[in-house]
C-alpha cells in the first residue's frame, strides 16, 4: 500500500514537471499577482508593507487554483482513475497522494519563495519569516479544500470555474488566520502563536474532512 | 480464481438496462459478452471492476485469499489509462507499482507485444493501436487472475489482434479467467457466450424514481 501511494505521488511530480504539467506555472502566477500590486498602489511603503502579508496570502490562494480543476478531471478523462481503483489502495489513500503530490508542486515552492517575494510589497525580516511560516502551515489546507472540489467537477467540462465558486468561499477561515498569524508577529495584542496553532488545527481539519469528501466524491455513481 | 455472478441487473440513470444475468466462471476459462450496442456490455464489465454498483444480484469470488475482486483484475477498456506525456515504460512501470505482484519488466512485456522501441517514447507520439498496445502490455507486467477486456480488439491490426489471442491463449493455461466484451471473434477457444439481450422495451419509469 505505501509503495502504491508512493508511486502515485512520483508519477504526479513527474507529470508535473512534463509537457502541459502546471509545475512551475502557479509559483509564476504567484510572482504576477505580488508584483501586480505595488504597481496599483503606488510606492507607499508603508501602506505595503502593512498589507503585504495579506497580499502574499490571497496570491496563495488564488495560485492554489492553478491546475486544481485537473487534479481528477485528467486521470478522470484517460481512464487512470480506473486503473488507481484497481489497485490494492483505497480511494481515500489515492486522494491523499494526488492531494500530497499538488501542494508539493505549488503550496511548498510557494512558501519557500515568499520571504523572496515579500521583498516586492516591502515586508521586513521577522514579517517575511512569518508570512512564510504561516503559508508553510495553511497551504496544505487549501490544497485539501480544492480537492473536494476538484473531486466534485472532475467529470464536469470546463469545471474550473465551478471549482472555483466552490472551494474559494472554504478557505476563508484559513486566510483570516494566516493573514491575522503573519500580521501579529510584527506588532499587535495578540501573540503570535494563537492564530498560528489554529491555522495548523485547521490544516488537520481540511486534511481529514478533504481526503474523506473527496474519495466519497469520487465514488458517487454517475 | 472462481468467479460466480447470480441474478445480477443493472440500472444507469433511472433506466434498467439488463437484469437477471448468471453465469460461472473456473480456472482457465473464458467468457465472451455480445449484445448490441448499448446492450450494457461495458456497464457489466463496470460493475464486476467495483466502479458501478449493481442495482441487484450477488458476485461471488473464490480462492483469492483476502484480496477483494477490483484487486485480482486487469482491466483494460476504451479508455487507456495512459499518461501521454509519459514514456510507454514509466507509464507502465506505474501500473506495476501501484497495482503490486509484478512479472514482466515493462520492457519485456512490450516486447511481447512487439512494440519495444516504444519503451522511451512519449505514449502521445504513439498511434491508436500502439495505445491500445501498451494498454495491453500492462496485462503482463503484474500478476492477476482476471482479465476484463472491453472491446480489446479496437484499432488492433491482424497480427496484434493474434498476438492478443496467444496472450489470452497462454494466461488462460496458466490458470486464467478472461472475460471480454466484443463483437468480434477474438480466438477465445471453448468460451462461453454471454449474450445480454434487452430485457423487454424499457418501460417508462415515473420520474420520482430516477436517481
Amino acid at each position: 500500500m505505501t509503495r502504491a501511494i508512493v508511486a502515485l505521488i512520483a508519477r504526479d511530480l513527474r507529470l508535473a514537471g512534463r509537457v502541459g504539467g502546471s509545475g512551475a506555472l502557479s509559483l509564476v502566477f504567484f510572482l504576477m499577482i505580488v508584483a501586480l500590486v505595488p504597481f496599483a498602489l503606488g510606492p507607499d511603503l508603508n501602506l505595503l508593507s502593512r498589507i503585504g502579508p495579506a497580499i502574499l496570502w490571497l496570491a496563495a490562494v488564488l495560485s492554489t487554483l492553478i491546475g486544481l480543476d485537473r487534479l481528477f478531471q485528467a486521470d478522470e478523462e484517460d481512464g487512470s482513475l480506473e486503473l488507481m481503483s484497481a489497485a490494492p489502495v483505497p480511494l481515500e489513500g489515492v486522494v491523499l497522494a494526488k492531494v500530497t503530490a499538488h501542494w508539493l508542486t505549488t503550496g511548498l515552492p510557494l512558501a519557500l519563495a515568499s520571504p523572496l517575494f515579500g521583498l516586492l510589497v516591502a515586508l521586513d525580516g521577522t514579517a517575511m519569516g512569518a508570512t512564510a511560516l504561516t503559508l508553510l502551515a495553511g497551504t496544505p489546507a487549501l490544497s485539501f479544500i480544492g480537492a473536494v472540489g476538484a473531486a466534485l467537477t472532475a467529470s464536469i467540462r470546463r469545471g474550473g470555474l465551478i471549482l472555483a465558486v466552490l472551494v474559494l468561499p472554504l478557505m476563508i477561515p484559513s486566510l483570516i488566520f494566516g493573514v491575522s498569524a503573519a500580521q501579529a508577529a510584527t506588532g499587535g495584542t495578540v501573540p503570535f502563536l494563537v492564530p498560528l496553532a489554529v491555522l495548523a488545527a485547521l490544516t488537520l481539519i481540511a486534511a481529514v474532512v478533504g481526503t474523506l469528501a473527496a474519495a466519497a466524491a469520487l465514488r458517487w455513481p454517475e | 480464481m472462481r468467479l460466480s455472478v447470480d441474478n445480477l441487473a443493472c440500472r444507469r440513470s433511472g433506466r434498467r438496462i439488463f437484469s437477471g444475468l448468471a453465469f460461472a466462471l473456473g480456472p482457465g476459462d473464458a467468457l465472451a459478452v455480445t449484445g448490441r450496442n448499448g446492450a450494457g456490455k461495458s456497464s457489466l464489465l463496470a460493475i464486476l471492476s467495483g466502479r458501478l454498483r449493481p442495482d441487484a444480484g450477488r458476485i461471488d469470488v473464490d480462492e483469492v485469499g483476502e484480496a477483494s475482486l477490483p484487486e485480482c483484475l486487469h482491466a483494460v477498456g476504451h479508455r487507456d489509462g495512459l499518461k501521454s506525456s509519459l514514456t510507454a515504460g514509466e507509464n507502465l512501470l506505474f501500473a506495476q507499482k501501484l497495482l503490486g505482484a509484478p512479472r514482466l519488466s515493462p520492457r519485456d512485456a512490450l516486447e511481447q507485444l512487439s512494440l519495444g522501441h516504444a519503451h522511451d517514447l512519449p505514449v502521445g507520439y504513439l498511434s491508436a493501436g500502439q495505445r491500445r498496445r501498451v494498454a495491453l502490455a500492462r496485462l503482463l507486467v503484474c500478476e492477476r487472475p482476471l482479465w476484463l477486456l472491453d472491446e480489446p480488439t479496437a484499432a488492433l491490426d491482424t497480427a496484434s489482434q493474434t498476438l492478443l489471442a496467444g496472450l489470452m491463449a497462454a494466461h488462460r493455461a496458466g490458470g486464467g479467467l478472461v472475460i471480454a466484451a466484443t463483437h468480434q471473434a477474438l480466438g477465445l477457444d471453448g468460451a462461453a457466450e454471454l449474450r445480454i439481450e434487452a430485457s423487454a422495451a424499457p418501460e417508462p419509469e415515473p420520474m420520482e424514481d430516477w436517481a
